[in-house]
């Protein structure tokens, strides 16, 4: 790859930058706040939310600073090329991060609860400790409710999982529909396929909101229902977070395309965040499959 | 680095003045010193709280500090010499030497590396701020495991958010190092005949980018177990503390190899030079590499084997981690083979390496002693345990840091160190190191626990031979930071290639090299494949 453009030009490497040291200051006072609120202390709020003003401030600043380097011709291919590594490994680590919790949503099912139960050569825990403990997926009677409250009930997934499935499908199609677009130079495809997308997507975390608090306040799911309710509100919530700043980070490309950003052939952001998206879709589609479904 | 002031307008390129140099700097050299120094300070700082353990455990009883601060500093002593100060100089390494060493001009994504060391100083504040905090600091063991780690007072939080910190650290700074290798190389400089250091941080790259995010959502439920309600380690909710176990440890193994891999690329490096032949077996050193990697993410449970596993699995991670001596035993003959009918001379960072080949072998093989299933069942938990990851990690990993830094320390202030202090350096850290933790391995066998603050008297002998091995050692490392410092202060000017074998792009370049060496692409024909 390097040898192609090596030849006639020089990598773009930038100048200092103030916005590394900015972020790192703000989740820095973010992670302090949180840890005071965590631990009771009164001004932990105030502390997170100074330290979320300056995330955000110095999203605009770095982020800004890029796209002005962008537009200014400053990146090639060859400068694309590590972007493009940068986010597929960034997406990557996310999988993992995914990969983490649903290990523990398979380890639970598959091996603990039953373990529980006095499968396998756990039979003295069964007897000891909860003899009248029965495994069951989904998991509502749990060994202990000692400091627990259990469900009443899990959600469906013939009701508002699928129909989000859907619509989270449909959303991958309308963004490649308008990378379709781009790629041909069509703006006003690309920029309906982008409304549409980050249409869907709010539909969507607007749907998952009402679920959960149908989950809450109907059915007695919550965080603290033991291990189902854990595991349910681990996943769909990091998802659900995903699918937000998923839906911000099209809404930014949706305003650069109005603007005029992005070529026919020179778009990373968009292409980055047309994965990021996919990735979402993928994690939910595992998450249909295995939290609601079966 | 005055020197580097010199190169100021090489490129058209500057840099301000002061303290905003370095906190704004996007320059792979800059980035890869400050990696280095902190890393030092933190080798300091860990080894002031390993030097309290050896304190309180000179003599049976409780003589010095109490039980909890004890356990807080084996505790942060783990964590900070885990992410503060190995992982970092990894990282400072492959900072200076990558693009020196491929031919690039700086690492791929220059903001993002800067971004992944300043992280450093903030985690570890966070970190270690708790020690001043009521309650003290963590005090449940590195590995963090639940219920125990659950009961820590105000830390907790602190501790969360650094590990969730020092994580996106790790892994903004491998995928800087992928991008560059995969797409900054030189025309010319091929996979194969990329220096190991290179090949060997790619993998240990990959293996952060795997198994850092693991750490994240392990301690992520951590802290929703304690705050929010979640059962996840809890049985009586349903969950299993043995979870957080399988999560952790399927980073923790890989971890134990991003630690010590980079120590293969830079023994691989150092070998050849001063035994002035060509690395014997490069690609099976390549290959194994990879399979060491391969296998560390299928043994995790080896860390676990008394917490009640089906026998299935007490096999299956059994075998698999035996099956790690395969790959490591290629390394080690391949060291030993280079050497083999050589010219070798014995300067500091040649004297370094052998040290480490020998000492780490050590290591290994105790590893291979725990790997067995039914002998861990008596080993776990002792200071056998103790005994056999500090032979890797500290005349493993930390030996071939020492090792590096000897190698390249003309490299990068253009002045040769002083050698006479270098060796003395190497000679009382290679005997005191083994006064501290050869004996470790005779009380694990005897059966004395690990992290305990008060033994049983029959302990007492070897305790009190292994603290004093230990103070030797903390004293002799003052040692290296003078000669550090006497380098960059000044000392006979280094050439550029510094040693007589030395071969590698890195070694066309001066000492120092200029502020931005590689911003055109250097000549195909000088690439030699000079480790092959």
């Amino acid at each position: 790859m390097a040898t192609a453009h090596t030849a006639h030009r020089h990598y773009y490497v930038p100048e200092s930058s103030q916005w590394p040291i900015i972020a790192t200051i703000a989740i820095f006072t973010m992670f302090l706040g949180g840890a005071l609120t965590l631990n009771q202390i009164s001004q932990g709020h105030e502390v997170l939310g100074a330290g979320f003003l300056l995330f955000v401030y110095m999203l605009f600043g770095w982020f800004g600073t890029v796209i002005a380097e962008s537009e200014n011709g400053k990146f090639g291919d060859w400068e694309d090329t590590s972007f493009r590594m940068g986010m597929m490994w960034f997406i990557f680590s996310e999988v993992m991060f995914f990969a983490a919790f649903f290990g523990a949503l398979f380890y639970t099912r598959v091996l603990s609860v039953p373990w529980l139960a006095g499968a396998g050569t756990k039979v003295a825990t069964h007897m000891y400790l909860w003899p009248n403990f029965l495994a069951d997926w989904p998991l509502l009677k749990i060994p202990n409710n000692y400091g627990f409250k259990e469900a009443k009930e899990v959600v469906s997934a013939w009701g508002v999982p699928a129909l989000n499935t859907a619509i989270l499908l449909t959303s991958g199609a309308t963004v490649t529909w308008a990378h379709w677009a781009l790629k041909l130079n069509k703006r006003g495809q690309l920029i309906i396929g982008l409304m549409c997308t980050v249409a869907l997507g709010i539909l969507f975390v607007s749907l998952q909101a009402k679920e959960y608090g149908h989950a809450y306040n109907e059915l007695g799911l919550t965080l603290n229902a033991g291990i189902y309710g854990a595991t349910f509100f681990m996943l769909t919530g990091f998802h659900g977070f995903h699918v937000t700043l998923g839906t911000i980070m099209l809404f930014v490309i949706l305003m650069r395309s109005i603007r005029g950003h992005f070529k026919p052939e020179h778009h990373f952001a968009f292409e980055a965040v047309a994965w990021y998206w996919h990735f979402v879709d993928v994690v939910w589609i595992g998450l249909f499959i295995f939290v609601y479904w079966i | 680095m005055s020197e580097a002031a010199a190169h100021h307008d090489d490129h058209g390129h500057h840099y301000n003045g002061g303290i905003s140099r370095w906190l704004t700097t996007t320059n792979h050299k800059d980035i890869g010193t400050m990696y280095l120094v902190f890393s030092l300070v933190m080798f300091f700082i860990g080894g002031a709280m390993a030097m309290i353990i050896r304190l309180e455990l000179f003599k049976p009883g409780l003589q010095f500090v109490d039980p909890q601060l004890f356990n807080s500093m084996t505790t942060l002593h783990a964590l900070v010499m885990i992410f503060g100060a190995v992982m970092p100089a990894w990282t400072g390494f492959a900072n200076w030497m990558i693009p020196m060493m491929i031919g690039a001009p700086d690492m791929a994504l220059p903001r993002l590396n800067n971004w992944s060391f300043w992280i450093l100083p903030f985690a570890f504040t966070l970190l270690l701020s708790t020690l001043f905090m009521p309650g003290g600091g963590p005090a449940g063991g590195w590995t963090m495991l639940p219920p125990l780690v659950l009961q820590t007072g105000m830390a907790f939080p602190f501790l969360i958010f650094a590990v969730h910190f020092l994580g996106a650290s790790s892994i903004a700074g491998a995928i800087n190092v992928v991008a560059t290798v995969f797409n900054l190389r030189a025309p010319g400089m091929t996979l194969m005949k990329l220096p190991l250091f290179v090949w060997t941080w790619i993998i240990t790259a990959f293996l952060l980018i795997a198994s850092m995010p693991v750490l994240a959502g392990a301690v992520t439920m951590l802290l929703t177990d304690k705050y929010f309600g979640t059962s996840f380690f809890s049985a009586a909710g349903g969950g299993d503390p043995v979870l957080f176990q399988h999560i952790f440890w399927f980073f923790g193994h890989p971890e134990v190899y991003i630690l010590i891999l980079p120590a293969f690329g830079i023994v691989s490096a150092i070998i050849p030079t001063f035994a002035r032949k060509p690395l014997f077996g490069y690609s099976s050193m390549v290959y194994a590499a990879g399979a060491i990697a391969f296998l560390s993410f299928i043994v995790w449970a080896h860390h676990m084997f008394t917490v009640g596993m089906p026998l299935a699995g007490e096999l299956f991670f059994m075998y698999a981690t035996v099956l790690i001596a395969v790959p490591t035993g290629v390394k080690v003959f391949n060291w030993v083979a280079t050497m083999w009918q050589s010219s070798m001379t014995f300067e500091t960072p040649m004297l370094f390496a052998i040290a480490f080949v020998v000492l780490f072998t050590i290591g290994g093989f105790s590893g291979l002693m725990l790997g067995v299933t039914p002998v861990d069942f008596q080993y776990h938990d002792t200071y056998f345990v103790v005994a056999h990851f500090h032979y890797v990690l500290v005349t493993g990993a930390v030996f071939a840091l020492m090792a590096g830094t000897y190698f390249w320390l003309p490299k990068w202030t253009g002045h040769m160190y002083d050698e006479t202090l270098g060796k003395w350096h190497f000679w009382i850290s290679t005997i005191s190191v083994n006064v501290l933790f050869f004996p470790q391995h005779f009380l694990g066998l005897a059966g004395m626990p690990r992290r305990i603050p008060d033994y049983a008297v029959q302990f007492a002998d070897w305790n009190m031979v292994s603290s004093i091995g230990g103070f030797v050692f903390g004293l002799s490392q003052f040692m290296f930071v003078i000669v550090i410092v006497k380098c960059v202060r000044g000392g006979a000017k280094a050439t550029d290639r510094v040693w007589e074998g030395a071969r590698g792009l890195e070694w066309t370049l001066s000492s120092p090299p200029p502020y931005h060496s590689f911003a055109t692409p250097p000549e195909p024909a000088t690439i030699d494949g000079g480790y092959r």
